[in-house]
This record gives structure tokens, C-alpha cells and sequence, in this order.
């Protein structure tokens, strides 16, 4: 039982994709100008990271090595399609906001690092939870970093005015200078936070 | 299509929209080879070529056999795929045909099959905004060119901080960010010079 939780712990703290290797950073600058935009893109790559490895593990034992990549990225972009086409109908508005974002999963470097690193040469149940961890460290960073900016840039965080009146937002936070310098300052913050927790 | 809307083109893709700076496409590169400045002309290089074949494919793809066929739902998997293949093509054929191009872009090659930079400019180019066939083609060296410019300018200044003495939780990634914000912030001042 504890690989499972140490699975999930390291996908959110050790190995954070966001935080700590820098990786897939395309959707989380560019989807992240409120909170909601950034829950939805991170439980969007969430899914399709816990299903492709799920399937590439299945099938583990059956995928020649020397055209593993190409298989992978099948698995990968069948279940882009999906998570697409579910969006598409049933949160259209969410969609709509996301934009390219959602397609271009498929070419986000954590999810196929994690097929070929992880999920190739482990049993299903824990290719699960590793999909689960790191899909959830995906998703905390991508809120803390659209909660940040949304805070600064409109006053509110998912929709709802917490500032009030008083507070001028930063308009620049709204706009892409903002998240590439969002990034910058929340990664000072959890760098210091982390050096606190004795992970480095 | 008009001079004008093409020289319009060429402007707001390389400044306007950058690629890298207004559009978060690529970031990976960005970051991830952008601490020489040979490498990030390498780099620069080899988007441009793969871009623009990889646009002229993937429009005739769309045009000609997904829409005619109904076939729009398997756009992501047969654009990656395609892209995917196509960089092991131009791979492949660059060995054979120039040894030296293979050795100059050999290695940014494979690396540039998971840059969201050239999917994303196929997705915008070709099912986003349907542009023409001739203006993708625009779009896909002026988009190319935008990266380079972005990625290259990167690397000037990165050189140059390499050797400074940073405080204690400021990473080398936390500086990188920074430095991009203000190039981003810099970009900006081109928004509105030109609309089409």
C-alpha cells in the first residue's frame, strides 16, 4: 500500500512536473489567466495521463521496443481525442477558453515521459496512482499559478470577488508578460518552500 | 492574396503574435536549449524547415482527405502522427543528401517531434483560422522566424547571466521566467502596429 501513496506523494512534491522538472510549461502559461481555465486544463491532462498509462502498462509486454515512441503517442492522441470531443459537449464554454491548449496535450513531454519512464515497465495498479500524482501535481500548480494571476490581474478568484473595491488590478497579470513573471515568483516561493521542507 | 496582407502576415506572426512570447508555443525549446547561442541557432534552424513542411502536409492532409471524408475528429492523431514521421523523414534524407546540414541539426531534430510549437502553429494555421494555402505557408516561416527571433535573443542574454551570482532560492529557472516576462513585455509594445 505505501508505494502506492509514495506514488502520489512524489507526483505532487518530488517529482512535480511543473515545479520541479519544468516540464509541459506551454498550457501552463497559456491557460492559466483564471483559476477555472487552469482546474479544467489540469484535470483534462489528468485524465489523459491516468488513461495512457493505464494502457500503455496493460499492454507493456506486447510493444516491441524499437517502435514503442510511435505506440505511445497513438495511445496518447487517441485519448486527446476523447477528452476533446467530452469537452466539446458537455463543457463548451471550458473549451472554448482552452483553445489550442487541449489538442496540443498530446505533445505535452510529462505524459509520454511518464509512458516511457513509468508506466512501460511497471504493473498497472501503480502505472495508476504515478498517473494520478503527477496529474495532481499538474493540476495544484496550474490552479496555484491561475489563482495567483487572477488575484492580481481582476481581483477574484474562480469568479468570485475577494478583494473588493479597493484593490486596482494589475492589468499586466492578465496579460502573457504576466504569466511568464507569475511563474517566476510562485517558483521562487516553492523553491524557498521546498528548501523549508528539506526536499531539494 | 496582396503584397500588403502578406507583408501584414509576416509582421504580426513574427512580432505581434510571437510564437514563443505571446502564444506559449514551444516553451520547452525555449527553455530547455537556450543556454548557448549555438545551440539555439541549431535549434532555430531546424523548426524553420520542419514548420514549413510540416504546415504544407498537414494542410493538404486536412484539405484533401480529412474534410472531403468527414474525417475532422482524427485531426490530432493523424497531425502528430504525420509530424512524427515527417521529422524521422527529413532525418533520414538529411543524412543521405547533406551530411553537413545532418550534422549541424542532427541532434534538434528527434527533440522536435514533442515541440508543441509545430503542432500548434498546424492546429492554428490549418483548422483554427482555415487560412488559404499560400498564406499557411506564410504563416509557417514568418511563425518560424518569430521562434528564432524569440529563442535567439534568449540566449544572448542567458550567456550573459550564466556566470552571476544568484541568491538562495533564485533558481536558474526562476531567472529564465523573469527574463522571458520582460522580453514578453517588450514584444508587446508591437501590439495594434499592424491588423489585417
Amino acid at each position: 500500500m505505501s508505494a502506492y501513496i509514495q506514488d502520489i506523494r512524489r507526483g505532487i512534491l518530488d517529482e512535480n512536473p511543473v515545479f520541479r522538472l519544468l516540464l509541459g510549461l506551454c498550457p501552463v502559461l497559456g491557460v492559466t489567466g483564471f483559476a477555472m481555465n487552469g482546474l479544467g486544463m489540469g484535470l483534462a491532462a489528468t485524465m489523459v495521463l491516468i488513461c495512457s498509462n493505464v494502457v500503455i502498462s496493460i499492454f507493456r509486454n506486447f510493444i516491441p521496443k524499437t517502435i514503442r515512441v510511435p505506440i505511445f503517442i497513438v495511445v496518447i492522441a487517441s485519448f486527446v481525442t476523447m477528452v476533446d470531443m467530452l469537452l466539446a459537449a458537455f463543457q463548451p464554454e471550458l473549451h472554448d477558453q482552452l483553445g489550442v491548449f487541449v489538442p496540443l496535450i498530446v505533445v505535452n513531454c510529462m505524459i509520454l515521459g511518464r509512458a516511457e519512464a513509468f508506466a512501460s515497465k511497471k504493473p498497472i495498479a501503480r502505472s495508476f496512482t504515478d498517473g494520478l500524482g503527477i496529474g495532481l501535481g499538474f493540476t495544484v500548480a496550474l490552479v496555484a499559478l491561475a489563482a495567483f494571476r487572477e488575484i492580481l490581474g481582476h481581483g477574484t478568484v474562480f469568479d468570485i470577488d475577494i478583494t473588493g473595491a479597493a484593490f486596482d488590478p494589475m492589468g499586466v497579470m492578465a496579460l502573457p508578460p504576466g504569466a511568464f513573471l507569475a511563474l517566476g515568483i510562485l517558483l521562487y516561493g516553492v523553491n524557498l518552500l521546498f528548501r523549508k521542507l528539506g526536499i531539494e | 492574396m496582396g503584397f500588403e496582407e502578406i507583408m501584414a502576415i509576416i509582421f504580426i506572426y513574427i512580432f505581434v503574435e510571437n510564437l514563443v512570447l505571446n502564444q506559449f508555443l514551444g516553451i520547452c525549446p525555449f527553455v530547455g536549449v537556450s543556454r548557448k547561442m549555438e545551440t539555439a541557432i541549431g535549434m532555430s534552424m531546424a523548426v524553420l524547415f520542419v514548420m514549413t513542411v510540416a504546415i504544407l502536409v498537414t494542410w493538404l492532409i486536412y484539405n484533401y482527405l480529412l474534410e472531403p471524408f468527414n474525417l475532422q475528429f482524427l485531426e490530432i492523431v493523424s497531425f502528430i502522427l504525420v509530424i512524427a514521421s515527417l521529422v524521422q523523414l527529413v532525418e533520414i534524407m538529411m543524412r543521405k543528401i547533406s551530411p553537413a546540414l545532418y550534422q549541424g541539426l542532427g541532434i534538434f531534430l528527434p527533440l522536435i517531434t514533442t515541440n508543441c510549437a509545430i503542432m500548434g502553429a498546424a492546429l492554428l494555421a490549418v483548422t483554427q483560422e482555415g487560412f488559404p494555402f499560400l498564406t499557411s505557408i506564410v504563416f509557417a516561416i514568418a511563425s518560424a522566424v518569430g521562434f528564432a527571433i524569440a529563442l535567439i535573443l534568449m540566449a544572448a542574454i542567458r550567456e550573459r547571466m550564466e556566470l552571476v551570482d544568484l541568491p538562495r532560492g533564485i533558481s536558474n529557472s526562476v531567472v529564465t521566467m523573469v527574463t522571458a516576462g520582460l522580453l514578453s513585455l517588450a514584444f508587446m509594445g508591437f501590439e495594434g502596429v499592424v491588423t489585417l
